[in-house]
Formats: structure tokens, sequence, C-alpha cells
């Protein structure tokens, strides 16, 4: 049995968010993943953004994600970014159902079981005052 | 009539500083300052033969002090996309030779952290340990799930460049091998599938190369390099968003394959073909990039370029030699810029005829690289002995 994957501690670098993604950072203060959808062409963006990725139009209003998805790739991390993290961390990139990525951490999850396609669901971990993340563990 | 204009732009100078993990005694400035003497030594230039200077940051201190003004300028870190523009700005009579120079020493001194320009700050990736090596891992473990590139096969591509790096006497790692496969596997996981042999190192050094018309460089005493194409492929800003295989837009064109259209516009520019390559000066930051890069320019077809780089193909005497000096895993990888200038040079030394180890012989066109798909974006320039 492999080392279970567990969230980064508090020192850990955090996002500084801006006037557009704001509500994406709110949304994780309250256990939601939050996306923008663009009330002109229907399409999703994401990350935050100040226009629609399909057609660039400023139209975008906030949903929430089911926090579903699979994992699209991975990589387990040996060598820290910089000392404030714990190694070993997996990065990855999650298709979310709705159909965007999102690219985070997967914790709660042996070391060596994230492959590609592996079921996910958000589960989010407070680092701060301002600041939550959302993270991705696996499906039960 | 030159069938492209890039066609009546050369390169006459180049020529690399010292290159170490630290250059005791050097800062950025003084380091680029050095190679800038001896690219003008190079091609017998003075100062106020020089008319353009693209060296990011340096550019305005270059000018000022060579008193070469007034003078075209560029203030981007150079890399492809600037010599692009450097070779633009002769081609439409904006100046007629350009120093293109750069440099790094004392900007990587906290070592317990990967390199700051592997991990810039932004808000989706910064707290998930996000550095260079995760970005290109992404890119990397997609491929190997959809066609099933094995480590072994990356561990071929920085087995074959390391060694041209331990066979060249200016290298960084000059004299650290030979290396097989096995020893890459062996080296220790840094981000999953990349082991640390496997991963551009870091170091400090200058180079500078000199642009001018194909009229001024006949009279200069180096063989003339021309431009036979180039162009840049871009799918956004390098590691603030999720480095997806797939990242496309309405075109289906995807970041997975990025540097494929700029080498089409390349090879169209130039009036040639993949087969055509003598040598291929690939970037070289991670292994699977070398893989990807082959595929992405049609040098075989896609989910074929794991076992394209097997059996010597890209190994001294093979077909399409990679990354002569060793690239970013063993010549040098001196910052944000440096190191992609040096693809440049290396094939412009080829060409020339001049490498004093892994000359191809009789090289007569070089294609050169920058980027990488981690980094959402790739550059590609094609040098060559004549024109069209």
């Amino acid at each position: 049995m492999s080392e279970i994957l567990q969230p980064q501690s508090p020192g850990i670098p955090l996002p500084v968010p801006t006037i557009y993604s704001q509500p994406y950072w709110d949304g994780c203060q309250v256990g939601e993943l939050r996306f923008q959808r663009c009330q002109d062409c229907g399409a999703i963006t994401m990350d935050p953004a100040p226009a629609c990725s399909a057609c660039f139009s400023e139209n975008l209003e906030w949903e929430v994600s089911t926090g579903l998805g699979e994992v699209y790739s991975w990589t387990t991390v040996w060598r820290p970014q910089t000392p404030a993290f714990t190694v070993p961390y997996v990065a990855v990139i999650v298709t979310l159902d709705e159909g965007f990525w999102l690219l985070a951490n997967i914790i709660n999850c042996p070391v060596d079981a994230v492959h590609v396609g592996m079921r996910v669901q958000t589960t989010f971990v407070e680092l701060s005052d301002e600041i939550t993340l959302p993270y991705f563990e696996p499906v039960d | 009539m030159a069938k492209h204009p890039f066609h009546d732009v050369a390169i006459v100078g180049i020529a690399n500083s010292e290159q170490a993990r630290v250059l005791e005694g050097h800062d950025s400035t003084t380091i680029t300052f050095q190679a800038v003497h001896r690219v003008l030594a190079d091609t017998g230039l003075t100062p106020q033969d020089i008319d353009g200077v693209a060296a990011g940051p340096f550019s305005g201190p270059l000018t000022y002090y060579m008193r070469n003004g007034p003078a075209w300028r560029n203030h981007m870190a150079p890399s492809i996309p600037i010599i692009l523009d450097a070779a633009s700005a002769i081609a439409t009579g904006q100046c007629h030779t350009v120093l293109v120079a750069h440099g790094s020493a004392g900007i990587y001194t906290e070592r317990a952290s990967t390199a700051p320009w592997t991990r810039p700050a932004n808000e989706f990736v910064v707290a998930y340990g996000m550095f260079t090596a995760a970005e290109f891992a992404l890119i990397a473990q997609r491929h190997m799930h959809m066609h099933g590139t094995t480590p072994e096969q990356l561990a071929t591509v920085a087995a074959t460049i390391r060694n041209n790096g331990h066979a060249h006497p200016d290298a960084v790692y000059h004299g650290r091998g030979p290396f097989t496969p096995d020893d890459i596997l062996a080296s220790r996981m840094v981000a999953d599938p990349f082991h640390l042999l496997d991963c551009a190192m870091t170091s400090e050094g200058a180079c500078a190369l000199i642009l001018t018309t194909r009229e001024r460089a006949q009279d200069l005493p180096n063989k003339p390099v021309y431009i036979l194409g180039g162009a840049c492929d871009s799918f956004g800003p390098s590691y603030q968003h999720p480095p997806a295989w797939d990242l496309a837009g309405p075109s289906g064109r995807n970041n997975g394959y990025t540097g494929r259209w700029a080498a089409q516009k390349s090879f169209a520019m130039g009036e040639l073909g993949p087969t055509d390559v003598d040598v291929c000066e690939f970037y070289d930051p991670f292994s699977f990039e070398i893989i990807r890069q082959f595929e992405a320019y049609g040098f075989c077809e896609e989910g074929e370029g794991g076992d394209f780089i097997m059996d010597g193909r890209i190994g001294p005497g093979g077909q399409y030699p990679v990354t002569t000096d060793g690239g970013t895993m063993s010549f040098s990888h001196g910052g944000a810029a440096v190191q992609q200038l040096q693809r440049v040079i290396r094939g412009v030394e080829q060409l020339r005829g001049t490498c004093v180890t892994s000359q191809v012989p009789d090289a007569q066109v070089a294609m050169c690289s920058n980027g990488g798909a981690g980094a959402l974006f790739t550059d590609v320039m094609l040098l060559g002995t004549e024109t069209p």
C-alpha cells in the first residue's frame, strides 16, 4: 500500500484573485466549484476570464459545477517547486463532466493509484482566511 | 529577387560566452557584454557597423555604451521570434545589421527551489506546486496514454543529447558521460515520467548573433547562413493555465502539436520538407519534447515519434541528428532566453561546418526550434547554406 496523498499545509504560495476571478475563489470558500458560461453562445470558459474563450463575448454568468470528472493527465512530483511544498504531490488536469479542464492536486488517494480516466470529485481545503483551494479526490 | 524576404538576410556572426553552473564574478550584463565582444570578433565588425540591437533588457545599455545610436531596437528577451523580427527589420529596410544578444548570471541563487523562470506566479497554478517539469510532464503523460510512448524511448532521447554534450568541450556537462538509457532511468524521479536526467539543467551564460543583408554578408569573413524560413505558434501564456495536449479553438489545431503550423509555413518559405533537413537543432527542455517535435513537424506520423527516435536515427551519423551541442540538458541553460538562441547558434555552426564535435558532414539545412507544449508555444527556423 503506497502513501496516501495529503493536501499541502499553510505556507505554500497562495493565489491572488483578480476582479474577474474573485467569484471563483468566493465559491471555493462555500464549497462550490464555479465556472463561467457565455450567455451569447453557451460555451464554458475556464480558467476564469474576462471574456468567453469561444466567442470572446463579455456576457458571462457563473454556474456551479457538479465537481465530478475524470483525470485527463497527471504527474507525480518528487522534487518540490519550493521547500514550502511537501512531496510527493500529484498534479492533475481533470476534465469536469461539464466539459472544462481544471488543474489541481489529487488527495486522499494512494500515490501510485492515479491514472488517466480515473473518476474524481472536488474537495475543498482552507489554506488561509481568504483562500480555500479546490483539490480532487477519488470518487468512492 | 528572393523568393521570400527572409532569404535576403544572413546570419554572419555567432558566439557563446563562457558557460558554467555558476559564473563567479559575472552578472547578466557583464556576461552578455562578453558574448557581444566575441561575436564582433567573429565577424570583424565594430559597434559602428551595428545599426540594430535586439538584446532584451540589454538593448538600451548596449546601444548606449557602444554609441551606435540612432539604432533600431527590440526590448523583448530574444529567442526565435525576435531573430525573425530582426530579420524582418533588415528585410524591410529599417536597419541593415542587427546584434542579437542575451545573457544570464546570478539569477538562480536560492537552490532549494526550482529556478525562478520555471515557476511564474499565477493564481490558477501557484498553489499546486507547478513548475516547468510538471507542466511538460502533463503533456508527456497524455501522449504516453494515447500512444504507448515509453520511458525507455524518452531516456533514449536524453542519453543521445547528453552524450553530445559529454563530447563537447565547451558544454557545462562536458565529460559527464557517456550515458545509456538505463543511466537516465536510474536517475531520481523529478516529475513522472521525467527523471532528473530527462530534464534541462540550469546554468549561466550568454550568447550573441549578428544578422545582416545578403549583400553585406558577401564581404564578411564567415560563410553566410541564410534564413530559409521561420514562424511561431502560440496557444497562450506559458505556465498559467492547464497545459492540455488537446487545448484548441474552433480550428481544431491543438497545443499538443504546437509548432506544426510554424513548421509548415517555414518549409513553404524555404521550398523544403522534413527530408531535406540535415540536422535538427531542436529545443530540449525535457526528453519527450524531441519525440513531440518529430511528430509535430511531419517527420513521422502522430503517435509514432517514440519508435521514430530509436535505432540511432537521432544520434551522431543518424538520419536526423538532434541537438548536437548537448542543448539545455548538457551544453547550457542560462534562463529564459539564452539557451533558445543557442539552438540557432548551433544550427549556424553546423552549416558553417565548424563544429568541433558532432559535426554533421556537409550539412546544408538546419532546423532550429524553441519552446514546447508544456509552455504552449513552439517557434521554428530553417537555416541554409543556399536559398531557393
